[in-house]
């Protein structure tokens, strides 16, 4: 098969072959240069912007993360015009002071004046990105090569990524992490109850800037491997896959970075073997698959789960009824081995079908005997049965007359029934 | 010496003036109720004193000296639907929160502060709730939850927001309880307080807000008609004839939800 180039994404292995021999790939990740550096760049990214994306999703700032990307891309130009050097620090650097005076913008907008949040976000986002994509056009027709590449940080390019350009990110994440550590108790604090935090003395105002400068700098941290368009879904995908999964913080926050990092490894690994992969936008494929996975399959919120729960209360009360039903017909009845038809139990029971599936099931159970043609009667352990589950719910089913009436012909057409 | 003593308190917010030349003499030991119409300044008044907003003008103190000085004395319950109850934590945790103070900075809590939030659960009969996620609680549950963060606190002064909205018969009596037995024990209690009919009852003290400070002292001095007329606006006549005969919670609640819709206009009268 041919190798696809998409113009401006470089694949970084060529010609891999399929099917995927795992110790193959193994060794590559241990032994070979480039997708050892990519995996391990795109796993740090995946742990920071997880962890502090934790907070971001928990204090509803997701949005925030999107905007303080978009707005790094004029930081990064700029750090590299006044420079002219592309030493990721100074790249990283002109990112998060972008990032942060974004942010700082975009707070003052909401506090004195009339235009809301999503608005001020919008603003914020458009005006900074749209300068950057100036700049950044600007800066290419220099005659200045060393300018090359840095519209890598438009999309991302971990492909592109350095040794040089993981230890960067890894010193800085460690720095984060560990103040995101020291600072434990007051994020969560802060997170959690602000004006509580604040009546027992926390600055709470520092708090909010300090943790905001750390997300800033997670971002800024992930730019250049997945890019400035497609980072913000690093911060909110790890969190909101992870806040499926526990209801504690601390749960949460490493399960994202797992997650993140995960999303990040897998990443990379895939577009190694398949060509024309773009490795950021594989990463951020592989968090929104966790996300989707975790949204359907979590163990408390799952919506799969929650169906399956759903449907299985929903047979045990239908069950219930029947039984009960014909307890109470049986009590009704002189004989209480009379047999009364299916039809009636269905004019009885509140919900649509599954009265013969659910007589299915006491039958086997020897609750209930087929006593003619399409007779039932309940047995003597079907009576006790029904007993029980009268007692459990504390009142009985009430008779009704219409249904009175049809159980002494149970012989009646279906036709009756509604 | 007094608790807590406010002199001149002005807040504004723009410029309008939500509460306006505030004078308070607190004593030690009352349990005293802050009634008043929506929009009176009840909550800001709260959160002026405890420097959560920012006054114009005036001077707040507590036990003499400035609040800055004075914070591990006071405890606060905010108002239940202020935080996000969806929150990944549990009830423990929360309560604990009420510990970070002492604590300081970086210093996590550990098994002191673990019993003490146990025993404080056991005091709003909660402690079988310890292990539960939050958003899991009913309303009623909620309020003692921030109630015994507050406890924790271990304060001598406590300042809480309508610790009675929205919780069933039992949990106001429960509080009400707790309310009663914080004062036998010396503390002083200052509460946001919506139902009038209630505030003989359960208070010694009350004042009476609207921007301004209508009045404030013991009940059997300040909780007159007169004083209501000036606080609600001339609308308080059927409160007298009510409270002699008896009526569920709901008809309070009804009764004073139209009290504070029409303050506002009178306010403006006034």
């Amino acid at each position: 098969m041919p190798a696809r180039r998409f113009p401006g994404i470089h694949p970084f292995r060529h010609g891999k072959v399929e099917p995927v021999d795992l110790i193959a790939l193994f060794n590559e990740l241990f032994f070979d240069y480039t997708l050892r550096t990519v995996a391990m760049g795109a796993a740090v990214l995946g742990i920071v912007s997880g962890a502090l994306g934790s907070f971001a999703v928990l204090r509803k700032q997701s949005l925030l993360g999107d905007a303080m990307s978009h707005a790094a891309l004029p930081g990064v130009v700029l750090a590299f015009l006044l420079t002219r050097s592309k030493a990721p620090l100074v790249l990283v650097l002109g990112a998060l002071i972008a990032g942060w005076l974004a942010t700082l913008w975009l707070m003052n907008i909401v506090n004195r004046t009339r235009i809301k949040e999503d608005s001020a976000l919008a603003l914020v986002l458009s005006v900074f990105f749209g300068f950057g994509l100036v700049l950044l056009t600007y800066t290419q027709r220099l005659p200045d090569a060393r300018q090359a590449g840095l519209d890598q940080f438009l999309f991302g390019q971990a492909a592109a990524l350095l040794q040089r350009d993981v230890v960067t990110m890894a010193i800085l994440s460690t720095l984060a992490l560990t103040l995101l550590a020291v600072f434990w108790k007051e994020f969560k604090l802060l997170s959690f109850d602000r004006e509580f935090g604040a009546s027992l003395g926390f600055p709470m105002g520092v708090l909010d800037i300090l943790l905001t400068t750390l997300l800033v700098l997670a971002i800024v941290i992930g730019l250049q491997a997945v890019g400035v368009v497609l980072m913000s879904a690093m911060v909110v995908a790890p969190a909101a896959a992870a806040r499926q999964w526990t209801d504690r913080l601390g749960v949460m926050v490493v399960l994202s970075a797992i997650f993140g990092a995960a999303a990040g490894v897998s990443g990379a690994v895939i577009s190694s073997l398949a060509q024309g992969f773009s490795t950021g936008p594989t990463v951020v494929l592989a968090a929104s698959a966790i996300v989707v996975i975790s949204i359907l399959f979590a163990s408390n919120r799952g919506l799969v789960w929650n169906w399956v729960r759903h449907q299985r209360s929903r047979r045990r009360l239908q069950l219930e009824n029947v039984l009960t039903n014909l307890h109470l017909l049986a009590s009704q009845h002189a004989d209480a081995t009379h047999g009364h038809s299916i039809e009636v139990l269905r004019a009885m029971s509140a919900q649509r079908g599954g009265v013969a599936r659910s007589l299915a099931v006491l039958k086997e159970r020897g609750w209930v005997e087929n006593v003619g043609d399409n007779l039932w009667a309940l047995t003597s352990e079907g009576i006790s049965a029904a007993q029980k589950v009268i007692q459990e719910r504390g009142f009985e089913p009430l008779p009704s007359s219409n249904i009175d009436g049809q159980s002494r012909a149970p012989e009646g057409d279906g036709g009756r029934a509604e | 010496m007094n608790a807590i003593e406010v002199t001149d308190l002005t807040v504004a917010y723009k410029d309008k003036p939500v509460l306006w030349d505030i004078d308070l003499e607190v004593p030690e030991g009352i349990l005293m109720a802050i009634v008043g119409p929506n929009g009176a300044g009840k909550t800001t008044l709260l959160k002026a004193i405890l420097g959560l907003v920012k006054p114009a003008a005036g001077q707040v103190l507590i036990y003499g000296k400035p609040y800055e000085q004075q914070r591990r004395l006071v405890g606060y319950v905010p108002q239940r639907g202020s935080v996000d109850w969806d929150f990944p934590t549990t009830v423990l945790d929360v309560v604990m929160m009420g510990r970070y103070g002492s604590l300081g900075w970086i210093r996590r809590p550990g098994r002191r502060e673990h019993d003490q939030a146990i025993e404080a659960l056991e005091k709003v009969g909660m402690a079988e709730f310890a292990d539960r996620q939050i958003s899991q609680l009913s309303g009623g549950q909620q309020q003692r939850v921030f109630l015994a963060r507050a406890l924790v606190q271990d304060s001598q002064i406590y300042f809480m927001d309508e610790p009675f909205q929205g919780v069933d018969a039992t949990t106001e009596r429960a509080i009400v309880a707790l309310l009663q037995e914080l004062r036998q024990a010396g503390k002083t209690v200052v509460v946001v307080h919506h139902d009038l009919q209630t505030v003989p009852e359960y208070f010694d003290w009350v004042t009476l807000l609207n921007v301004r400070r209508i009045a404030s002292g013991p009940i059997e001095q300040v909780f007159s008609e007169e004083n209501l007329r000036l606080t609600y606006g001339g609308r308080v006549a059927f409160l007298r004839d009510r409270s002699t005969e008896p009526h569920s919670p709901e008809d309070i609640q009804g009764a004073g939800e139209a009290l504070s819709g029409h303050s506002s206009v009178s306010t403006r009268e006034g």
